[in-house]
């Protein structure tokens, strides 16, 4: 049972468990275009919510990736070093980008839901 | 992500249709422009590959009218270093606008043209950001030496970019088979009165098309029709540009910069770097004579991660040494690309550097420009 939630800058979490994976949402890599490299962080590197986490670099420019919620990373994506177009092609199943043990479950409350996004991206 | 913010931007005359062909619109230099269209990666590998429609309407077209053609390019010589009184009917030549202190204050390209009553008049393209500026420079230095015309209003400027640009142009008219590369005409495509130039910044052949506002859509419209051509922006522009080891103002140079230094001696006349009359040639024939303590070089970096402008290039102490004024991942070479300035004995063609991205290095060679093969067609 996984549930997904997002961030109004366009990251979204798969919690599963109190793990959850990170990657940015299908209509941000529209937005970014085409995804030429990821800067992921190291695994065993804690983060607040909030935290500058990844930068996702088109040719065109740099866009950092925040932290959705507090925890320690415990996973990058390594298919994104000589595939980083897996994030414009994949970007929720294939193209994530790390996953992250969550320090405190109480912080997904404050992130939307599906239909919150959407309405955000409208 | 922020969008585009479209309220105080001025529009050029192919607004409409950027928005009809899916463009998505940016602030660049005060104009409403499409940074890409269906992607950047694509519309760059278009343009090396086939050929791609580029709006540059918001550069800044010009005219400037003397007596005849000596007094005219006699009077820009003294604001530019370039061998203008030189210039045959029908040719183009890259120079800059200069400073009292030998400082750039725009590149541009100058052209004669070649036209029964045109003897006298120099057409220049400026740079968008510095067109208002420039002109008030000529109209300073030489309003009472020349007509200045600007056709900032009036005329849009298409560039058709790419290997079979020659093959779509020549649907149209026999240009393709008489300019080489760096020369002008005017000509009639579609019934419209289009003056037409090969030239263009992607490293690729090209035509450069000057129209009347009213009929830019019309042109743009019928060019992008043919099978071969895509319409593209100023994203592509940028990393094509960058892969063609081409500058831009106001990153790679500026109005504290030398052309030296810049890599730019190509723009000052063989002639002209020895007779100067130019402002801040005793200083410029100083750096040519002694040498730049920094230069502009081409770094390709390992590894795929973009390294941009403000990066800095450090020792193996970890202390800046230069700064990168451009730079992204190049997407026909396949790694990122960077212009840097660099202390002279580090501009070597094979130094390895290192440029600090986010904390961490990332090496690279000094490359000799451009990046690309240059594939310009001189007949």
């Amino acid at each position: 049972m996984s549930d997904t939630k997002y961030t109004e800058d366009h990251e979204y979490i798969r919690v599963e468990g109190n793990q959850g994976t990170v990657g940015i949402t299908d209509y941000a890599q529209g937005q970014l275009g085409d995804v030429v490299f990821v800067d992921v962080p190291e695994v065993g590197a804690k983060f607040s919510k909030g935290d500058e986490v990844a930068v996702v670099e088109s040719v065109k420019a740099a866009s950092e990736i925040y932290a959705p919620v507090s925890g320690t990373v415990v996973a990058v994506n390594e298919s994104l070093a000589d595939e980083p177009g897996l994030v414009n092609s994949d970007p929720v199943v294939n193209g994530w980008f790390f996953k992250i043990e969550i320090d405190d479950a109480g912080e997904l409350e404050g992130l939307l839901d599906e239909n919150a996004y959407k309405a955000h991206i409208d | 992500m922020a969008g585009a913010e479209s309220q105080d931007l001025l529009q050029t005359p192919l607004h409409d249709t950027h928005i009809a062909w899916g463009g998505r619109m940016v602030g660049f230099a005060g104009y409403a422009m499409p940074v890409q269209y269906k992607g950047i990666v694509d519309e760059h590998n278009h343009t090396r590959n086939q050929a791609s429609l580029f709006d540059v309407s918001h550069m800044g077209q010009v005219a400037v009218k003397g007596a005849d053609h000596d007094t005219t390019a006699r009077a820009l010589e003294s604001l530019m270093p370039g061998d203008l009184v030189g210039l045959k009917p029908g040719e183009m030549r890259y120079t800059l606008l200069l400073n009292d202190n030998g400082g750039i204050e725009d590149d541009l390209i100058v052209t004669r043209p070649s036209e029964a009553g045109t003897d006298g008049t120099l057409l220049i393209v400026f740079n968008a950001g510095r067109k208002d500026h420039d002109v008030s420079i000529l109209r300073e230095k030489l309003g009472d030496k020349l007509e200045i015309e600007t056709y900032f209003d009036s005329k849009a400027l298409l560039a058709l970019q790419g290997p079979k640009a020659k093959d779509v142009l020549s649907r149209y008219c026999d240009l393709p088979q008489k300019l080489s590369f760096m020369n002008a005409a005017a000509a009639t495509i579609d019934g419209i009165d289009v003056y037409v130039s090969r030239a263009g910044y992607t490293g690729e052949d090209g035509f450069e098309l000057s129209v009347a506002n009213e009929n830019a859509a019309k042109l743009a419209e019928s060019l992008v029709s043919n099978d071969e051509v895509e319409p593209a922006g100023l994203g592509a522009r940028d990393s094509l540009r960058l892969e063609a080891g081409l500058c831009l103002y106001g990153h790679d140079m500026d109005d504290q910069r030398d052309p030296i230094s810049a890599g730019l001696i190509f723009a000052i006349g063989k002639g002209r770097r020895v007779e100067g009359g130019f402002p801040g040639a005793s200083k410029i024939q100083k750096l040519i004579a002694d040498g730049v303590a920094e230069k502009r070089v081409g770094i390709l970096f390992e590894g795929r991660m973009p390294v941009r402008e403000g990066a800095d290039i450090v020792d193996e102490n970890g202390t800046p040494i230069g700064k990168v004024t451009s730079g992204t991942f190049g997407p026909t070479i396949g790694s990122p690309v960077a212009f840097a300035y660099v202390p002279a004995e580090k501009a070597k063609i094979g130094t390895e550097l290192t440029a600090i991205v986010r904390g961490k290095p990332a090496k690279g060679t000094v490359t000799k420009l451009p990046f690309t093969p240059a594939n310009y067609v001189r007949l």
